[in-house]
């Protein structure tokens, strides 16, 4: 038993360190990335290639002075910054990152907890970190910071049921919430009869995918969505008053809500951590995995790099008169399918 | 704030990051939608033209450059053309061929600061990035010819501050041709885009009466439909020598002023090809002892341009009593300086007409009804500088 906790320990404190310096270096992938799109170097000057800048943002943020308005509302503004941090890093707690393999004549799983019902459970947490950015908004007390909040929580709830809808029709062929049985499903050729594609749920659900890939896109605020911090007219939205650590826990969450999304993206539709030569390297992958995220997102940055911001009423038309109604469109001819 | 109050007051700005600067807007908002907007202005109140009245002609030239900063040769080039006015003197050909050629390479630097900024207001970062690349060819150009980047002096009265430098063709044909890849750039990345579309048809819509009404002037005036221009209208500096285009739009809105500004560019590349292919050999300063600044190279051997040079740069030269107003296009619109000499050897008064003041007139007018976000679109459709605002 005490054996059984010590692993399971050891084991979250691993995906938690790993998932902090993804975000970290998802900062500088970022920067390096659209920096080379818009004819720039991207940061170079702190180590080999800029890849210390992520510890020295860190450390300069927190030694940053807090700066507290006088107006604010003391308790739900210290504990915004962790109800958006905590949601974002508690999704990892059921996805799927590597094949099940043997260590030290241990069987070792590569999920932290094999949730049945893992898909709901992503949801519900993902659904929480709206709470962190309505109370900051809200306790700052700032004209600017309220208004990205209320736009940020009706774009959040909004694309939530695109969001849902989109991955309905995956858990409707696979039958299963389980995020590890999902990707399982996902293994062998396409269909059982394409031999030179793998069966991913990309290709039976083609406009489920790009309906995900669109709604997470709000779902995160990233660009062309990032209504609620949009800076040329909200300054910074929702964060506009924090300083500090305070203000980094924010950025934090934003990138481990990316990684989050891009890695439930990639268990639902890109086959999880599968890819060749599993059979006799067992650890790749982890590897696969990994790349399968980053493809996601290099695809959120360059977004980014390209697109000019949407106006929150044309987001709100979108999310509802568009993208709903394709959604529950696409579930409707996946059921029908699969009564067929 | 009362319980009853159905709007709230959103303080934009002086501080903001898309106001361009120091402007401020008192919005009143009802929820997303803005029911008043209202301009403030004077934080950056620098006294140019006032400072300009104390100084000698020649001494105030380099405070035109400081008002707009990113149109510094169209500047130069009104308030010389005002003072040629008023001493009535003849430019040499080559150097009206030459001040043609860099007004419009300054309408091609401000408007793509202009697109930048205004693409970034919108979201759009990299546009930003790609404009001021492209726009260091032209800051290179400034360097050749004056020596900086910004402030550039180059255009003086009664020609220029030198010649200009030897590859200056060769520089004019790179930046055409650089401009013009850049050109694709841009119309890729925004003029087909469907979110850019969105944000900006039919937002700070104004009508060809509402716009003349508030005396808008350049883009703001032809994105409404109205086909002015003084390049075209009331020709100096030999325009009526060349052959281009003065683009309008239809709707009135951000989107037209967007293409029409891009369209000038194109407009502008051609002028300066023209310019280049045609460019007339002769002095770059006019021979008026007295009052022109005699050339460098005569001072250091010649006893009579030492004394002028002297004189001039002294105590400078008297103008006639008398008024003058000398409006050119610049890439915002009507730059205008009138000029009131009283016989002394420094103006009497200086006033200048800035398109940008007169342009941000119309902010609330295109503001009010529309989104919040309309707002930031509004404010960089117009187009200002603010160091033109608040002279």
């Amino acid at each position: 038993m005490l054996e059984m906790i010590l692993f399971a320990s050891i084991k979250v404190i691993v995906v938690v360190i790993a998932v902090l310096t993804g975000c970290a270096y998802s900062t500088l992938l970022e920067r390096k990335v659209v920096g080379h799109m818009q004819h720039r170097m991207g940061p170079n000057t702190a180590g080999p290639y800029g890849l210390l800048t992520p510890l020295a943002d860190g450390l300069k943020l927190i030694f940053k002075e807090e700066i507290r308005p006088a107006n604010v509302e003391k308790i739900t503004y210290l504990l915004a910054p962790v109800i958006s941090f905590v949601p974002a890093v508690l999704t990892f707690a059921v996805i799927p990152f590597g094949k099940d393999n043997t260590f030290f004549g241990k069987d070792f799983t590569f999920v932290l907890s094999d949730l049945n019902v893992g898909v709901l459970f992503v949801f519900a947490v993902t659904s929480l970190g709206i709470y962190g950015i309505v109370l900051a908004g809200w306790s700052s007390g700032s004209k600017y910071s309220m208004m990205g909040a209320v736009r940020s929580s009706a774009q959040m709830i909004s694309y939530e049921v695109g969001y849902g809808l989109s991955i309905v029709g995956v858990i409707i062929i696979a039958n299963t919430l389980s995020l590890r049985e999902l990707v399982e499903l996902q293994m062998g050729p396409l269909w059982g009869t394409i031999t030179f594609l793998p069966n991913w749920y990309i290709f039976s659900q083609p406009l489920g995918f790009i309906l995900f890939l669109t709604c997470v896109i709000a779902e995160t605020n990233r660009a062309p969505f990032d209504m609620p911090e949009a800076e040329s007219e909200l300054v910074a939205g929702y964060h506009t008053e924090y300083s500090s650590m305070k203000f980094s826990m924010f950025f934090i969450a934003e990138y481990a809500n990316m990684i989050a999304v891009s890695s439930v993206g990639a268990t639902l539709f890109l086959g999880g951590w599968h890819g060749p030569f599993l059979d006799s390297m067992p650890m790749l992958s982890v590897l696969y995995f990994v790349i399968k995220v980053f493809l996601f997102m290099f695809f959120y940055i360059w977004l980014r790099a390209t697109f000019p911001r949407f106006r929150y009423d044309q987001l709100m038309a979108l999310g509802w008169k568009v993208l709903f109604p394709l959604a529950l469109f696409n579930t409707l001819i996946t059921a029908f399918f699969v009564i067929l | 704030m009362s319980n009853t109050a159905k709007t709230v007051t959103l303080n934009m700005g002086p501080q903001h990051p898309s106001t361009h600067g120091v402007l401020r807007v008192i919005l009143e908002l009802d929820g997303e939608t803005v029911v008043k907007a209202e301009p403030v202005l004077g934080y950056l109140h620098t006294g140019i033209e006032k400072t300009m009245e104390s100084k000698l002609y020649y001494k105030a030239l380099p405070c035109t450059d400081r008002m707009d900063y990113l149109a510094p040769m169209s500047n130069n080039l009104g308030f010389s053309l005002a003072v040629e006015k008023l001493m009535e003197i003849d430019i040499p050909e080559k150097v009206q061929w030459v001040r043609v050629c860099l007004a419009e390479l300054t309408r091609i630097n401000s408007h793509l600061v202009w697109l930048g900024t205004h693409a970034l207001d919108l979201g759009a970062m990299s546009m930003l990035l790609y404009a001021f690349r492209d726009r260091e060819s032209i800051v290179e150009m400034y360097e050749a010819c004056g020596g900086q980047r910004m402030m550039t002096t180059y255009i003086r009265i009664g020609g220029l501050a030198q010649d200009i430098p030897k590859d200056f063709e060769k520089g004019i044909r790179n930046i055409i041709k650089v401009i013009n890849n850049g050109l694709n750039d841009y119309e890729t990345l925004l003029t087909n885009n469907e979110i850019f579309i969105n944000r900006t048809k039919g937002v700070g819509v104004l009508t060809a009466e509402e716009a003349i009404s508030l005396s808008l002037s350049g883009p703001m005036l032809r994105g409404s439909g109205v086909k002015h221009d003084l390049r075209k209208a009331n020709p100096y500096t030999g325009y009526e020598n060349f052959d281009f285009e003065v683009p309008v739009g239809q709707n009135g809105d951000a989107y037209d002023r967007y293409t029409i500004r891009v369209e000038e560019i194109r407009q502008s590349l051609k002028i300066m090809q023209q310019a280049i292919d045609g460019m007339p050999e002769g002095p770059y300063r006019a021979h008026v002892p007295g009052i022109v600044l005699p050339p460098k190279e005569d001072v250091l051997y010649k006893m009579e341009s030492m004394i002028f040079h002297f004189k001039l740069i002294t105590e400078g030269f008297k103008t006639p009593v008398g008024s003058v107003y000398q409006g050119i296009e610049s890439g915002k619109g009507e730059i205008g300086f009138f000029i009131s000499g009283d016989g002394t050897n420094k103006p009497h008064r200086v006033r200048v007409r800035t398109p940008s003041f007169i342009n941000l007139a119309a902010l609330p007018k295109m503001c009010e009804g529309n989104m919040f976000s309309d707002v930031v679109c509004a404010i960089g459709s117009i187009d200002i500088v603010l160091g033109e605002v608040d002279r």
